[in-house]
């Protein structure tokens, strides 16, 4: 009896010190990756940094051209996945009336949300790159990052539209509106937090690309206006970082990106979380 | 007033088939994805044959007579992800569990988005950690010529699929009816016990689809695995030998690549494309499964 009480005493305190043990180091985890990014990178800041491009003749670098790279490709490929996503989701959860088509469109989007960014890389440069003609350029980096992407918005979306409740819908069909009115004057109205939340998530997700940027939106650092920039290849802040801390071993810089880079992610995950909780309470209410 | 309705069975009807041909669109983009994939990897496999392709243990694709054997590549990928599973599923597993069952709301709202934000730090941002912290740590620590290499990478993909263990094991603990727990506690159970041998239990199918999602992720990550693992075609042979996986050994010859070595990598995206896709779905069936149950 002594034996088997002490058998499970010592069982109780393993797995407890054990899960307490392995929450402490993730959590020191993510401090110690936080802190040593920002505090490695503040003296390197500069305003100079931010806000040129880099140059040659001078022998400076600037990482102006990579953060306006990131914020087009980012701004191009949400107005491209935003229709595609939300109407794929709209589809799935309004309209479908044929289950076969329903469950071949669910899996491709399992499908989709389990390929590697890598394949969306070179399929993404065979198809935009080379067979449609756009070669190395943003606009093709943002259609591969729309394709990357549409299961996030599908999913968040689709979570939001099976929270109107169905008596909203059934209100609309009383009175006599037809299905599209429906949808977009009571459903979508009512779940535009939920697809609010799915950009912010497809944000982040687009900001952290680079493996398949790599290859369809290519390494230029040049300053260039929207539609220029559509033509042309253009780093994002990722590729960006990746050349300077591995090809060309400028830490100085790569710890700066890297730094905006984490404060990016942190004001996503902020703003997202927010939201969701802003969702919950008002499911709750 | 026939014209009105007329109009507005119009716009139904198109609506109906706009977002039809959304949806549809979905399925283009994945047969999109496979036949390129499939138009691009086959020619190699054909010319240099399937079993030298993929059994072939040197890679040499830029040398006179050019090699192209994979092997090294299938069991660096193989190695990391097991080795990324051994190291991040215990401490993403515990931690899950203290998350679901042991922290008190507080703690739990802190925590939570702290494992969200691990979620969103670029794949970049924790190769470059990487390969100043971790690579020099690992080269002074075991007195090496150089630290990058198979085991470094390990402990960046650990670091990097742990989120997802975490969130997916989260949930599925979560699942488990309150029945069980208030059972087992009936039965005099303590309540560590009741978390480790009823409620952990009860996930399982849950939790091994946490363990085949981190898997996917493991096997699919390119830039940070490039940023730290060496990159040079060796077997793996050790812990500390400099290594390609199979997604590095395409994204390091991609861009200078031409002919047959091009046709190669494309090759070896299909492999990977066909790691991926029975990875899928296995998970798939388990997160079903879970969802049955």
């Amino acid at each position: 009896m002594s034996v088997a009480s002490t058998k499970r005493k010592i069982y109780k305190a393993t797995m407890l010190s054990l899960s307490n043990i392995c929450m402490a180091i993730t959590v020191a985890l993510v401090f110690f990756l936080i802190i040593y990014i920002f505090v490695k990178s503040i003296p390197y800041f500069s305003w100079e940094l931010l806000s040129t491009s880099p140059s040659y003749l001078k022998g400076t670098i600037g990482v102006l051209p990579d953060i306006m790279n990131t914020i087009y490709i980012i701004f191009m490929a949400l107005v491209l996945v935003l229709p595609m996503g939300v109407g794929t989701a709209i589809y799935l959860n309004e309209y479908s009336n044929r289950p076969k088509v329903e469950k071949a469109i669910e899996y491709c989007i399992e499908t989709l949300a389990g390929i590697p960014s890598i394949i969306y890389g070179l399929v993404g440069m065979l198809v935009f790159c080379q067979f449609m003609g756009l070669q190395t350029s943003l606009l093709a980096g943002a259609l591969t990052l729309m394709i990357m992407n549409l299961p996030t918005i599908i999913r968040t979306t689709q979570e939001s539209l099976k929270t109107v409740p169905q008596s909203y819908r059934e209100g609309a069909f009383g009175l006599g509106a037809a299905k599209w009115r429906v949808i977009r004057t009571v459903v979508l109205p009512c779940c535009i937090d939920g697809i609010v939340t799915g950009c912010i998530l497809s944000v982040g997700r687009m900001m952290g690309e680079s493996a398949a940027l790599l290859f369809t939106a290519g390494f230029a650092h040049n300053l260039n206006g929207f539609f220029d920039a559509m033509h042309s290849a253009g780093a994002t802040l990722t590729v960006a970082l990746y050349v300077y801390a591995k090809e060309q071993g400028r830490f100085d810089v790569a710890f700066v990106i890297a730094a905006i880079l984490m404060l990016m992610s942190l004001v996503i995950n902020i703003t997202a979380t927010v939201l969701a909780r802003r969702i919950q309470n008002k499911k709750g209410e | 007033m026939f014209e009105a309705h007329k109009k507005i069975i119009n716009t139904e009807k198109i609506a109906y088939w706009i977002f039809l041909v959304l949806g549809v669109m979905n399925v283009g983009f994945v047969l999109m994805i496979c036949v390129y994939l499939l138009i691009a990897g086959t020619p190699a496999i054909v010319k240099v044959g399937p079993i030298d392709f993929l059994f072939g243990t040197t890679w040499a694709s830029t040398a006179a007579q050019p090699k192209f054997g994979i092997l090294p590549f299938i069991l660096t990928s193989i190695y990391g992800t097991i080795g990324a599973i051994v190291i991040g599923l215990p401490l993403g597993f515990f931690s899950a569990v203290y998350l679901a069952k042991m922290a008190s709301r507080k703690v739990k709202a802190v925590i939570e988005p702290m494992v969200d934000l691990l979620a969103g730090i670029p794949s970049v941002v924790y190769g470059f950690i990487g390969m100043l912290v971790l690579v020099p740590g690992i080269r002074a620590l075991f007195g090496l010529p150089d630290g990058s290499g198979l085991l470094a990478a390990i402990i960046v993909l650990a670091i990097m699929i742990l989120p997802s263990i975490i969130k997916v094991s989260i949930t599925a603990i979560e699942a488990v009816p309150e029945e069980y727990t208030l059972g087992s506690l009936a039965l005099g159970a303590n309540k560590v016990e009741t978390i480790f041998r009823v409620v952990v239990p009860a996930a399982r199918s849950g939790i091994s689809a946490a363990v085949v999602l981190g898997v996917g992720r493991a096997i699919g990550e390119a830039m940070a695995v490039m940023m730290v693992a060496g990159n040079a075609a060796n077997m793996p042979d050790s812990l500390f030998q400099s290594v390609r996986f199979l997604t590095t050994a395409v994204a390091s010859e991609m861009s200078y690549s031409s002919g047959l070595q091009r046709e190669a990598l494309f090759s070896i995206a299909l492999v990977l494309f066909a790691f991926i896709m029975v990875i899928n779905g296995i998970l798939n069936m388990l997160l079903k499964k879970g969802i049955k149950r």
